[in-house]
């Protein structure tokens, strides 16, 4: 494995900053937001890589479960975050991050106690790269499809009262949204598995590649990766939109759009 | 004991509901009368009818033949006490799909026969929305129906052929119906009794 030194980061880095100047120079607006984006990546990942490497240094359940909370609170916020309207009070950030829960964390520890089998099966090495990538994939699932269904209940509020009005049930008046928000929220990963060698090659895939594990190796890990990502995705983003569109309504079929709060500015 | 009868005998009958901030507004109907309602507008007309058909959270009681709405299931509430909204949604392509049934016995009193089934929504003129929407609403046989400017958008000819078609309906089943209209030359030829809204009650008047 060829390890890369700081000049050859640098040399990187200037490319970026090289773009930045053109966006400057064509006042595109974006060089202040490139150059934070850039920075935080810096910092972000080596601290993310000082973690890690104590966290291997001393395989512990106690720190592999706190560093796990702390991830799932960074997804949970950012679902919040990414809602134009959001649930107000606690659920806003507890719908979220509780269907992230239940689905990410069930897979994780499922596919280290079975599948990848490792010894013992929270070593660090496999559950928190496994973990992070279930959970930054079904927390973009869940941020679409909950975002999707609020919009839309919002502004088809007359439709579903109407419905309502002839007698349909909460589950009826929102049943079309709700489909459509399911399809936006699974239709990332449904199109990186249908493209998946052909367009790109995924980045784990190429990881361990570049790392030097053989293809076949790699290829192997990264069809597992794949489908633990799409079942974690569905089921999470299932559970988030029956928690949301149960909320969206009270026990006697309102539909109460009292309950999120205004568009963000 | 007075108000007890009086109850046993309502198709409908509100008990100080109060909604939004208004009320408490106390009103019961019997079974096939027709009762008009008029106020200025923002009086809250409106809310007054999509709080009894149980749309926004309320105080209050409200009873169906002498039976209380909490005994009833919400949709089971709506499909009783039908509230026909001054402007209808549809949301599919065709008129057909918001029927539960391919027969509409109500069509051709309002001037439309089978064909309308097939008929485009987004073709549709509003006063024929609205007339389709009352035979929509009409199709779920309700014992209640609250009306909220049903004839807002049509020409004479369409006026009176929903009035027929809803006094024929009240008459066949002995619907209680509660009528909002600015017209009161309206609501004195559909109503058998008047009532007036103002923001802390309702009153009787005569015409």
């Amino acid at each position: 494995m060829i390890t890369l030194s700081t000049v050859d980061l640098s040399l990187a880095a200037g490319l970026v900053l090289a773009m930045a100047a053109l966006s400057w120079r064509m006042q595109l607006g974006l060089s202040g937001q490139l150059l934070i984006a850039g920075t935080r990546t810096v910092v972000q990942l080596l601290l993310i890589g000082l973690v890690l490497k104590a966290l291997f240094a001393n395989v512990d359940l106690l720190w592999v479960t706190g560093i796990s909370l702390v991830m799932l609170l960074a997804a949970g916020r950012e679902v919040m975050a990414r809602q134009q309207r959001r649930f107000t009070g606690w659920w806003g950030f507890g719908m979220g991050t509780g269907a992230m829960f239940i689905s990410s964390f069930a897979i994780t520890v499922l596919a280290l106690t079975t599948m990848v089998a490792t010894d013992p099966w929270y070593d660090p090495q496999y559950a928190v790269p496994l973990l992070g990538m279930l959970l930054g994939n079904t927390m973009s699932g869940i941020a679409l499809a909950l975002d999707r269904l609020t919009t839309t209940a919002w502004q088809q509020r007359a439709i579903i009262e109407q419905r309502l009005m002839l007698g349909a049930t909460r589950l009826d008046a929102i049943a079309e949204i709700r489909r459509e928000a399911m399809r936006s929220g699974m239709m990332p990963i449904i199109n990186s598995m249908a493209a998946a060698g052909l367009v790109s090659l995924p980045g784990m895939m190429t990881g361990q590649i570049l790392a030097g594990s053989p293809p076949l190796e790699a290829v192997k890990y990264q069809i597992l990766i794949m489908f633990l990502i799409s079942a974690g995705t569905g089921f999470g983003v299932t559970a988030a939109l029956w928690l949301a569109s149960k909320r969206l309504f009270d026990d006697r079929h309102r539909l109460r759009l009292d309950k999120l709060t205004g568009p963000r500015s | 004991m007075v108000e007890l009868e009086e109850a046993h005998m309502s198709a409908l009958n509100v008990i100080d509901l109060r909604t939004h901030g208004r009320g408490p507004y106390s009103l019961c109907i019997a079974p096939g009368e027709c009762v008009s309602l008029r106020g200025d507008s923002g009086s809250g007309k409106s809310l007054l009818l999509r709080a009894i058909a149980d749309l926004d959270p309320h105080d209050g009681q409200v009873l169906l033949d002498a039976i209380s709405r909490t005994q009833f299931t919400a949709p089971q509430w709506r499909k009783q006490v039908a509230l026909l909204p001054a402007e209808s949604q549809w949301w599919q392509d065709e008129v057909g799909a918001h029927f539960p049934a391919e027969k509409c016995p109500w069509l051709e009193p309002l001037g439309f026969d089978a064909e309308t089934m097939r008929w485009q929504v987004s073709r549709l003129s509003s006063g024929e929305k609205q007339r389709l929407a009352l035979a929509r609403i009409l199709m779920n046989k309700p014992r209640i129906l609250l009306l909220d400017e049903p004839t807002a958008s049509l020409d004479n000819d369409n006026v009176l052929a929903v009035e027929k078609l809803i006094e024929k309906y009240r008459c066949d089943t002995a619907t209680a119906v509660l009528w909002v209209s600015h017209d009161a030359q309206q609501a004195a030829r559909v109503g058998d009794r008047h009532l007036q809204l103002t923001t802390d009650g309702i009153r009787e008047y005569t015409t």
